[in-house]
């Protein structure tokens, strides 16, 4: 299990392939990139992250653990970035290996879910009309009940 | 007891300061809130509404029941937006 959180951007091909090096016991690999996404409306000049030194890595931790008990899985790797960054800039990404393909793929979308609106990020969209934190989502609590009913 | 308060993202906007030692006797999260709210204007408005805050003693995510004693630390700060 690999948690990293920096301010500096990183090339997810070269972690993808670093996470898959040596790994021949394991059939099936899922990664998940997020991006800063321009906004409709206004053009986004930046966003900028904000984390909770510490909590953050304990969080994250936490929440990759709670995956590799729950599925069977090799090797969990999270990245994710704080300060600004521009649209079209990576934020973040998840990677996860399995034996099989739908505890790679499962496994993804629960941490996914889980470090969306409990790791303790908040992220602030700049405009040039001035800038605003996003807000979490009702879905986003919604789609954590849904892990924890199934 | 001295406790480090710290805030995040609106939160600490709306305080002003990013962390800070506060002097209290509160048993629980709320009692801490109520006391900060009593000081001065800025934690009132910070404070206002509970369902839009969540709150971390020691770095955990608990609720504003949640006791606070021999904690080090309590964070104050709005729903998450990680990812």
């Amino acid at each position: 299990m690999r948690i990293v959180v920096q301010e500096a951007p990183f090339d997810a091909g070269a972690e993808l392939n670093a996470f898959q090096a040596g790994k021949t016991d394991m059939g099936a690999i899922v990664s998940f990139s997020g991006l800063v996404r321009d906004l409709p409306d206004a053009p986004l000049r930046h966003m900028l992250i904000e984390h909770y030194p510490g909590m953050t890595e304990r969080a994250l931790t936490k929440i990759a653990q709670d995956a590799c008990e729950r599925w069977n899985l090799g090797d969990v790797l999270v990245i994710h970035r704080f300060g600004q960054m521009a649209p079209g800039d990576q934020i973040m990404m998840v990677a996860t290996a399995s034996p099989h393909r739908k505890d790679a793929f499962a496994a993804a979308d629960f941490l996914m879910d889980y470090l969306k609106s409990r790791a303790p990020f908040w992220k602030k969209e700049v405009t040039a009309d001035g800038s605003d934190w996003v807000a979490a989502k009702d879905e986003d609590e919604k789609a954590l009940r849904q892990w924890q009913q199934g | 007891m001295k406790l480090d308060v710290m805030y995040f993202a609106w939160v600490r906007e709306r305080i002003g300061v990013p962390r800070e030692t506060v002097e209290t006797e509160a048993a629980t999260v709320g009692d801490l809130v109520r006391e900060l709210s009593a000081r001065e204007e800025r934690y009132e408005v910070a404070f206002s509404d509970l369902d839009a805050l969540r709150v971390a003693v020691d770095q955990d995510l608990t609720d504003f029941d949640a006791s606070i004693a021999g904690a080090r630390e309590v964070a104050f700060f709005p729903p998450m937006t990680g990812g």
